[in-house]
């Protein structure tokens, strides 16, 4: 069923100003807006629950407890994990990608190892490959794209190898919007020994993610682009590469026995969370998972790709922009670039057009090496925004076009 | 404001036709900046003749803003004493910095606020509208961080 955007958008106190002002939001790929009940099951929480969990024993702390384990079991029904064990809250995905990259390659990986990412990567899915291989001797490969933005599939194949450890790639590219096969690679990961990390930071909010079904051994993801809070994100993983692996942070609640010079973990997942945890924060992302689920996963992907197919042909269709990414296997983020008009200049005009589009290298500055640019300009859809806004988009273009000839 | 107060014509023209562009031959320091918010990019060549700037130039690529800047810049600091180019840089960084108002609200400068030119500044008057663009400022402050930069190693190492 097709999503009612302006239900949604009631939903969503930010648009009530924002709408009045005449604001198209097109930036949900850096954060999303936040629905009224996420705010509220947070607000509800802090009023009336609020108390350290996993410490004490009086009603409060034990309803605070349960709270945050009931948030626990629903982000792994969102998922579909086999069990709660393996659902570790964390700050953000840089955070999860960090505890698996310390925590586990860290501990196992070995000089000839390799580790194989994509050079499409966000900037949080390379640098903590490269600090793992710095300390571990391992190797970092990289599987480049073509100029319609899709990785080199041959080439993966090729790279990938009895040395292959671990690869880590994101599911749908932050600064191209590309959607990469996921399940194949996968597929041909395990088959030559190698596990398989999934940046789900994009993807995550707008498909069904399915842990069972896609077979990934680590995936990663943040609360904040799929409209939960901020400071909350979460790193799943195999339950034994869970076990296996150390923790990143020490000392309050991850302990078992301590004594003067040894200690030893908790169970998971507590193991892995050191210190007081975002309660309040797993509370706004269980809230923000049921407003998602009411919706219907399947019917969010149809609406944003639907808008990200609409704001390729648009833009396409505008002399002297140059989309970048495929055309199809492309999600609801779209790069682009105005002629030789620099993206910062750009999205300043679309500002004073009341379109908000991120502008920058998108934290890839190794996709905009292989693209030749010093940037790009990106607009980014979801539930809440319609055909209106790609057309709002479309048209400040037109509007931009005619006011930077001057500089051309 | 106008995007027209912006992106000034003048600052259109420094754009489109760069003064000082290239590389200071025998320069004796250089210093290469980089924004990793947008990726601008700059390299500043300087020969200095005892307490004098006598030969500047910038290399770069980035936004209208930041390489306006860069070009007015080395046109205003070209044959500058040490000292001059410090009370310059001063000067430019106050019409850009934002102030706090009787409410501790972030606002523009006094300069800015009131469209007051500083007479010592010429042409870079034409940058005061970047005030109102706080993640801009770091564009236009690019080339000048690099020249601060430049003006402190000179001091380590006369």
């Amino acid at each position: 069923m097709a999503l009612e955007v302006d239900k949604i958008r009631r939903d969503f106190p930010l648009f009530q100003q924002a709408d009045k002002e005449g604001w198209v939001y097109l930036d949900s790929a850096a954060t999303s807006q936040k629905p009224r009940s996420v705010l509220a099951a947070m607000n509800q929480f802090y009023e009336q629950e609020n108390a350290n969990a996993h410490r004490s024993s009086y009603a409060l702390a034990e309803r605070a407890t349960l709270r945050y384990e009931a948030a626990r079991e629903r982000v792994r029904r969102f998922i579909n994990a086999a069990a709660t064990e393996e659902i570790i809250f964390t700050r953000n995905t840089t955070e999860s990608i960090n505890l698996a990259a310390f925590g586990w390659a860290g501990k196992f990986l070995r000089p000839g190892d390799e580790i194989l990412i994509s050079e499409m990567e966000h900037h949080s899915n390379l640098v903590p490959w490269q600090r793992v291989c710095q300390s571990t001797g391992a190797q970092l490969k990289f599987v480049e794209f073509d100029e319609q933005g899709r990785l080199v599939m041959k080439q993966f194949h090729q790279l990938l190898g009895p040395r292959t450890r671990l690869v880590a790639v994101a599911h749908m590219s932050n600064s191209l919007g590309t959607i990469h096969p996921m399940e194949a690679m996968i597929a041909a990961a395990h088959r030559a020994g190698s596990l398989v990390l999934i940046d789900a930071a994009q993807s995550a909010p707008h498909a069904r993610l399915d842990v069972q079904a896609l077979d990934a051994d680590f995936i990663a993801f943040s609360a904040h682009k799929m409209l939960g809070p901020l400071g909350i994100g979460v790193l799943y993983g195999r339950r034994s590469l869970l076990e296996e692996m150390d923790p990143l942070l020490f000392g309050g609640n991850m302990i078992g026995r301590v004594e003067h010079l040894k200690t030893t973990w908790n169970d998971l997942p507590w193991k892995l969370e050191a210190g007081t945890q975002n309660l309040a924060g797993a509370v706004g992302l269980a809230a923000a998972l049921d407003y998602l689920d009411e919706l219907g996963m399947e019917a969010i992907e149809a609406h944003d790709r639907m808008l990200g197919q609409m704001a390729i042909q648009q833009l396409c269709a505008i002399p002297g922009i140059r989309v970048y990414g495929p055309p199809d296997a492309h999600g609801p983020v779209v790069s682009f670039n105005l002629e030789n008009i620099h993206p910062h200049d750009l999205a300043t005009f679309l500002d004073q057009e009341r379109v908000a589009v991120r502008s920058g290298h998108h934290c890839c500055q190794l996709v905009m090496k292989r693209l030749r640019v010093a940037a790009t300009a990106r607009a980014s859809f979801y539930l809440y925004n319609d055909e209106e806004d790609v057309r709002r988009l479309a048209a400040a273009l037109y509007q931009a076009k005619d006011y930077f000839k001057k500089w051309l | 404001m106008a995007l027209d107060e912006l992106y000034q014509e003048i600052l259109l023209d420094h754009y489109k036709h760069p003064r000082n562009k290239g590389r200071v031959e025998n320069a004796d320091l250089s210093v290469e900046l980089k924004n990793p918010f947008c990726g601008d990019e700059i390299l500043l060549t300087v020969r200095f003749e005892q307490d004098k700037i006598s030969d500047m130039a910038f290399e770069g690529q980035g936004c209208v803003i930041s390489q306006a800047s860069a070009s007015l810049m080395t046109e205003k600091i070209k044959g500058l004493g040490i000292d001059d180019a410090k009370q310059v840089i001063e000067r430019f960084q106050r019409m850009l910095k934002r102030e706090e108002d009787e409410h501790s609200d972030a606002v523009c400068s006094a300069a800015c606020r009131h469209h007051a030119s500083d007479e010592e500044l010429d042409e870079l008057n034409a940058l005061q509208g970047v005030c109102e663009y706080p993640s801009r400022v770091k564009c236009a402050m690019l080339a000048w961080r690099s020249l601060m930069q430049a003006l402190e190693q000179r001091k380590q190492t006369p």
